[in-house]
């Protein structure tokens, strides 16, 4: 099943034969040509008062998201709003809509006027010029409504590029269950991690301590906790260097597990990750705090089994990464930037929206909810009534500064696989994975008009 | 004497009693079961539930039977977005492959009956067309469908898939065979126009290979994916292919909800109309494929 999108792309040759039908029709059609060339936002300048009254005024956009409580937030927004029409459109998971929404972008049309963008992939829409600045209505002045990393990875100096929907900060969830069975104690550093590691696997050969069979978005968040510095961006400039004192550090750790077999050959999202989440064959999570959601729907079979405590760190100091997450961005396509924007500002920073989000099981990137008591006193029933949300908020605060993702690190992501990937399935070293990776990006950023590590 | 002997021989060799070949059965055996165990992994796993799915041997059931909770919950899912996808499809097989049919009919069998100038021309287009792989085209054919405001409407996968140079191909060379020249004579002499002749007589002669190539076009639009995935990006108008593709990826990243049985109740359901088709049509499809294999 896991194969299931891949079989049916060899019938792609209709799509070639098509254009030879196109042209011939491209005359017939001529006159529908909308040519919208976009001058949209020429005249942005603005406040939050001037959105609040575009919201009032109406209109219609639309809204591309894959968020699962999209559809409850638009609805709770035309009932707030009702002279705005809202097309919500779920134009695909991550990657399928980038590639969709990047489409739009050459094409000059046929995007949104709204998009859901993971923080990993925003810099790459920013740097092509794709989003409006948000700066224009005032938006700078919501800063201290997010978290800092949240913040930081929505903004370029004063330019403001979006506004928070969640966010990741990485902790430790592990299934209780197992670690009584095989009495181990709960990690606060990696060597005591990767010696549970080796103690489980050495009680019961079927049960790892996690799985991992390479992942771009693990890897980058496990450098970042490292406090390494592999991406540093200046306009065009880039430096890439994945043999940094904080990649040399994770890898140290890493190489370790990886050689010895104690991590799980399964796929991350896949139908075997969710079961194995489930019976106990995967013992614990380094991830993002909007696990819990996932957890409870995925992998029911092990309710009251798990936990959640902090990320193990390397000198036992907290520290935490941001993984996963995304922001939602007005894009420069935009015929009514300003009314975007008015929806933009409700989706992201109004309670009313913020409270739909969090019911469907979101972890927020606002300062207020994240220290509301209702929320840090919740004791979900699936991890035992552990108040989950204290070690979660924790998180948020301990999340190392200065990090960059590259301008194209959704391409740089969708390679990890083919160059670094291959260090998993050999158990060879994985900083020659690295270094192969970094190769690669070295390469494809100065074909792209970078100057990489020049 | 030898003659009876000689006779017994041959009926051991006739096509109606052929010999018994082991390593043959064997081969057959095992290519049944590899092209069975995957539709016979479908059917088991359609009656399990989300969580069944998880926790029971894949090749047989488990203790829950949800087939028809997982079948109702497919119709219904997403206010039925199931039931439009399976709309959508039907719209794409009926005009895209008819139409590419009608057309691939015509031009086929216009080209292997008449002589005309620039016919080679035609001929060596419709062979590089056939070796053009799409993917190559997919990037320029969104662009030049995006510059007509076409991209996201249903024409973006109807016209491409009205194009189909392997049936034009197959049509020609069947028509070249199984329309004799002297019968299309005869019909002029006898004062009978050239359509008059075409929807009367060659259209006859002509239908297994007509079959044929819509039986390939049909099948090839009903698993279309990388067309309509790249064209569309509104789900009210994605195919079955796609919209399911969704549905799987709903399983992915932060918020995710995994709905893997009503994906495999769903694949299920888009299977079976197009093994419907090719059990009704496959004896065209079978004297098509020997056409022209034997010059009368």
């Amino acid at each position: 099943m896991k194969h299931m999108s891949g079989t049916r792309r060899r019938v792609a040759a209709l799509a070639a034969l098509g254009t030879v039908a196109a042209l011939a029709l491209a005359g017939c059609a001529g006159s529908s040509d909308t040519g919208g060339s976009g001058d949209s936002g020429a005249a942005a300048s603005g406040s939050l008062d001037s959105i609040k009254a575009a919201l009032e005024k109406g209109g219609e956009i639309t809204y591309w998201s894959w968020t699962p409580s999209a559809e409850a937030q638009v609805a709770a927004f035309e009932k707030a709003y009702p002279k705005v029409k809202v097309k919500l459109v779920n134009a695909g998971t991550s990657n399928d809509q980038y590639t969709k929404l990047q489409n739009a972008i050459k094409a000059g049309s046929g995007g949104p006027d709204v998009a859901q963008i993971e923080y990993f992939a925003l810099p790459q829409f920013e740097l092509t010029d794709a989003l409006f600045d948000l700066s224009a209505y005032g938006f700078g002045d919501l800063e201290d409504d997010y978290t800092a990393s949240t913040w930081n990875s929505v903004t370029s100096g004063d330019k403001v590029y979006g506004l928070p929907q969640d966010s990741g900060p990485m902790a430790l969830f592990y299934n209780k269950a197992v670690f009584d069975k095989y009495d181990l104690a709960v990690p606060t550093t990696w060597d005591e991690y990767v010696a549970d590691a080796e103690k489980l696997h050495a009680a019961d050969p079927s049960k790892y301590i996690t799985s991992d069979i390479g992942d771009a978005g693990f890897t980058t968040s496990m450098i970042w906790q490292a406090g390494g510095h592999p991406f540093q961006v200046d306009g065009t400039n880039v430096k890439i260097d994945l043999q940094d004192a904080g990649s040399k550090k994770w890898t140290g750790t890493w190489n370790t597990l990886v050689s010895k077999g104690l991590v799980a050959p399964i796929a991350g999202w896949s139908d075997d990750w969710f079961k194995a989440l489930g019976n106990g064959t995967i013992a614990t999570l380094v991830t993002g705090a909007w696990m819990p959601g996932n957890l409870e729907s995925g992998a029911p079979d092990a309710s009251g089994d798990w936990r959640v405590a902090p990320m193990p760190t390397y000198d036992g100091q907290p520290a935490s990464a941001e993984n996963g997450g995304s922001a939602q961005a007005v894009m420069k396509q935009s015929k009514n930037p300003e009314l975007a924007a008015g929806f933009l500002w409700w989706l992201n920073n109004s309670d009313e929206s913020i409270s739909v989000f969090l019911q469907s099981g979101g972890f927020p990137s606002t300062t207020k909810q994240l220290q509301a008591d209702d929320f840090l006193n919740a004791t979900p029933e699936y991890f035992g009534g552990q108040k989950i949300n204290e070690v979660l908020a924790d998180a948020a605060n301990n999340v190392v500064t200065g990090w960059q993702y590259l301008p194209f690190q959704v391409y740089a992501n969708s390679i990890f696989g083919d160059t670094a990937g291959q260090a998993y399935a050999d158990k060879s070293d994985l900083n020659a994975g690295l270094l192969k990776w970094q190769s690669a990006l070295v390469d494809y950023g100065n074909q792209q008009g970078f100057s990489v590590n020049k | 004497m030898t003659a009876p002997a000689f006779a017994r021989d041959r009926v051991g060799t006739t096509p109606l009693r052929p010999r018994r070949s082991k390593t043959l059965l064997i081969v057959m055996v095992v290519y049944a079961i590899y092209t069975l165990v995957p539709l016979v992994w479908l059917l088991v796993n359609s009656t399990k539930t989300q969580a069944g799915l998880f926790s029971s041997f894949g090749l047989w059931f488990s203790d829950d039977f949800a087939f028809w909770d997982n079948l109702v919950q497919t119709l219904t899912y997403n206010d039925g977005i199931f039931l439009r996808w399976l709309g959508n499809t039907l719209l794409y097989v009926v005009v895209g492959a008819g139409g590419a049919t009608l057309l691939a009919t015509l031009a086929g069998y216009g080209l292997a009956k008449y002589r005309f100038p620039g016919r080679r021309a035609v001929f060596a287009i419709v062979l590089g067309a056939v070796a053009v792989p799409g993917t190559a085209l997919a990037v320029p054919t969104f662009l030049l469908f995006s510059q007509m405001g076409l991209t996201n409407t249903p024409w973006s996968v109807i016209i491409p898939s009205l194009i189909s140079p392997f049936g034009l191909y197959l049509v020609w060379v069947y028509a070249a065979d199984s329309v004799p020249t002297e019968l299309l004579e005869a019909a002029r002499m006898d004062g009978a126009g050239e359509f008059r002749t075409f929807f009367t007589i060659s259209i006859r002669l002509l239908m297994p290979g007509i079959v044929t190539v819509l039986l390939f076009t049909v099948v090839a639009t009903w698993n279309n994916y990388f067309l309509p995935l790249i064209m569309l990006s509104d789900p009210q108008w994605y195919p079955l292919t796609v919209g399911l593709n969704q549905w799987a990826a709903q399983a992915q990243g932060a918020g995710a909800q995994p709905i893997y049985n009503l994906v495999i109740m769903g694949s299920l359901l888009t299977i079976i109309p197009i093994v419907i088709a090719f059990l009704l049509l496959q004896r065209f499809w079978q004297s098509g494929l020997s056409a022209g294999s034997v010059k009368q």
